[in-house]
């Protein structure tokens, strides 16, 4: 009988085992294998995928389709506009501008682009749109509030404090309450026409209008034609000092057509003919001029 | 002469890329097992700027991340004797190392103790010319050590400049600095086999790593194993390997003497094989659980069981007496000691001022050891263990380590060499010098 060799296995590594735990043991390598391959695996996987155009349509349109199922929940629909703040009328403008075709995704509108397009009428100060419970759209206006119809050669217009246009007005009786201004350039200047008539106190009953004269001062026109003249330069203290006048020497209750405060320095009056024939007559000129100043 | 210079300065700068890296691994080539220590350095620890010694003698600067130990093969007389062999068993230990550390390395300090040392004792003068000692000097008294006939096929592993002179003041451990008009030198010079170190070498390439540096294991056993008075005051460290029993003498903290004898623990269990009839790896597990030197009354009662596979049952149940065993084992130990002996005496240990004999090594586990080496190697023996570094585990710190230990103490702190040193200008060989003529003409 043979005697048995016994085979034992040999505990040393083999040379190849031993070159790679070696180079397993690199870090760089390590690095290579741990972080490297993996990536470079999920990107070879991304572009075999996303390769093919068909692909590429097919799960567009499957996201889109999932995009729009949920827009599409009850939960973001919309099914009423609701307008605070606003005048029936103009309330009835912004909706017939608006025109949105309810019900409504809330993700199909643009509530930035549909407050511009409501802030740019000029009946509106300022609007906010919102979605509110239920399925409403929220429309919360604030109008302008017309201060002073302003008269131009195209017809009337009313107008806020700003000076900015608010609507058109057919007839001058359908505001009797606000101030009337005249003349080109007057919106731009309504601030003061207010400070004006704020100032204007015991003869406001006789203001009839202002007047705006080559777009750089006011005259203030009272009832019986009488005019004032204001300068360009602080018109306020002037109106005061022709009311300051007027009260001590009752000077509007004369026979007098216009009252020029333009020169400070030099306030003139311009008299009614009838009431400067009747001076030259007192003081015994009877000059046939037309009119002469004091 | 030339080429060994270059190849051991090609060491050094290895050595120091692989200190830059942090980590170096040393290896162990003995005859009975291959251990391989992976140390990581963590540059200058900050011990080493404290004053005075630092913990752990200020060897902190490294750390043991990875140790692996595997049974030799294909070594006989700490020589290689199956190259294919020795690389699968390097490979083992490296690579168990490697796994335990989990780096990579690529430079490895190895030691060695056989390839047949021999020390020579060499001495050189050199005339100052600055009257300052500079750097350059000690090279150049280094460069004029007369060199003795090594003999064909012997290369030197270490040149160590052991004593500095100037004038007539001697035992300068560093003279630099220092003024005077001769400087003279004594060198420790170790050669050993050139054909067997080339082996080593090419089985360590082999393995895909680089040398970073070669040692006598007889030295570096004698760093881990003397404490600091022993190698300052003068011993002898006795290590007592597998297949070869190295010895180095210290003194001043320099190694002055190494040699190896031929015979090691392998011997005894060869004998112990042969005298009892059993298969040598079985007599190696009798000799490590029971073999002892002294035997005592009731060492004829304790009977060991050698059994074997024989079949025969008779043969199979056979006892000896560890009396028996230590009948055995006692005469080879004896005769090592005693070749250890005729070393010692021919290196002249007897006129040294002190007469310590440390022994270490896998071989001197034997009980009773002592014992006996006190009465042939004189009175004042002891057995040492390494040096404790950091991260060593504890399987690694007994005394068949005390040389992979001292390695790693080399392989930190290596003793200054003759190849550290600039070698002097007017010593290199003209036709490189005409070389760079000619390159500087070619390209200029």
């Amino acid at each position: 009988m043979q005697p048995m060799t016994v085979h034992r296995r040999d505990p040393a590594p083999s040379r190849f085992s031993y070159r790679m735990q070696r180079l397993w043991l690199t870090p760089t390598f390590r690095f290579l294998v741990r972080r490297g391959l993996p990536v470079l695996f999920v990107l070879l996987v991304l572009a075999v995928v996303f390769g093919s155009a068909a692909r590429r349509q097919a799960l567009l349109a499957q996201y889109n389709a999932v995009r729009t199922q949920i827009e599409h929940r009850p939960e973001f629909m919309l099914s009423m506009l609701s307008i605070e703040g606003a005048s029936p009328t103009l309330a009835d403008a912004v909706r017939k501008m608006l025109d949105i075709p309810f019900p409504v995704s809330s993700f199909d509108l643009d509530l930035k682009k549909l407050r511009a397009q409501i802030e740019a009428l000029d009946a509106v100060a300022s609007a906010n749109v919102a979605v509110g419970p239920d399925g409403v759209l929220q429309v919360t206006i604030t109008e302008r509030q017309p201060v002073a119809v302003w008269r131009t050669a195209d017809g009337l217009t009313l107008v806020d404090g700003t000076g900015h246009r608010v609507a058109s007005l057919t007839k001058r009786d359908a505001r009797a309450d606000l101030p009337l201004v005249v003349g080109l350039g007057a919106d731009q200047a309504i601030p003061q026409a207010m400070a004006l008539l704020a100032a204007a106190g015991p003869i406001a009953p006789r203001v009839r209008a202002l007047v705006r004269v080559g777009e750089r001062r006011w005259d203030m026109v009272l009832d019986r034609h009488q005019r004032v003249l204001l300068p360009e330069a602080d018109p306020v203290a002037a109106l005061e000092r022709v009311i300051a006048l007027d009260q001590a020497r009752h000077l509007f209750d004369r026979d007098i057509l216009s009252v020029d405060m333009r020169l400070p320095d030099r306030p003139a009056v311009q008299l009614s003919p009838a009431a400067f024939a009747a001076r030259q007559k007192a003081l015994g000129l009877e000059a046939k001029t037309g009119a002469a100043k004091k | 002469m030339m080429d060994l210079y270059q190849s051991q300065r090609t060491m050094r700068s290895m050595r120091r890329a692989a200190m830059q890296r942090g980590v170096i691994a040393i290896l162990d080539v003995g005859t009975f097992k291959i251990s391989c220590l992976v140390l990581r350095f963590d540059g200058p620890d900050d011990a080493m700027e404290r004053e005075g010694v630092g913990p752990m003698a200020g060897q902190s600067t490294f750390r043991v991340i990875g140790a692996a130990t595997t049974r030799s093969r294909g070594v006989r007389f700490g020589e290689i004797a199956a190259m294919p062999e020795t690389e699968r068993a390097v490979r083992t230990a490296v690579q168990a190392a490697q796994k335990m550390a989990n780096v990579r390395v690529d430079h490895v300090i190895a030691c060695f103790s056989g390839a047949r040392p021999r020390s020579y004792g060499l001495a050189g003068e050199w005339q100052l010319r600055e009257r300052i000692v500079t750097e350059n000097d000690v090279a150049n008294v280094l460069a004029n050590c007369d060199l003795p006939d090594l003999g064909d096929n012997r290369e030197v592993i270490h040149a160590q400049p052991v004593n500095f002179a100037i004038d007539h003041r001697t035992g300068l451990s560093d003279p630099r600095g220092q003024a005077g008009n001769r400087l003279a030198c004594d060198m420790h010079l170790l050669s050993v086999d050139a054909l067997a170190v080339q082996t080593l070498l090419n089985c360590i390439n082999r393995c895909d790593l680089e040398v970073a540096g070669i040692a006598s294991s007889a030295y570096v056993s004698g760093i881990s194993t003397l404490v600091e008075d022993e190698q300052e005051l003068g011993a002898a460290c006795v290590d007592m390997g597998g297949g070869a029993t190295g010895l180095s003498i210290f003194m001043k903290k320099h190694m002055i003497y190494a040699d190896s004898v031929r015979l090691g623990g392998d011997h005894v269990s060869i004998d112990i094989s042969k005298g009892l009839e059993i298969p040598l790896a079985t007599a190696e597990k009798i000799k490590t659980l029971h073999g002892g030197v002294q035997a005592t009354g009731v060492d004829d009662r304790d009977m060991i069981e050698i059994g074997s596979d024989s079949g025969d049952w008779d043969k199979d149940r056979r006892q000896v007496s560890r009396a028996e065993l230590i009948g055995i084992m006692r005469p080879r130990v004896e005769e090592i000691l005693e070749e250890v002996r005729a070393r010692l005496d021919a290196a002249g240990f007897d006129h040294l001022p002190s007469q310590q004999i440390v022994l270490t090594g896998g071989g001197s586990q034997i009980p009773g050891l002592d014992g006996l080496a006190a009465k042939i190697l004189g009175q004042r023996v002891r057995l040492g263990r390494p040096l404790r570094v950091q991260g060593l585990p504890q399987a690694a710190t007994g005394p068949a380590f005390s040389s992979a230990v001292g390695l790693c103490l080399f392989a930190a702190h290596p003793q200054d060499e003759w190849w550290d040193f600039e070698v002097p200008a007017d010593r290199y060989p003209a036709r490189s010098l005409k070389r760079a003529v000619k390159w500087f003409k070619d390209n200029w």
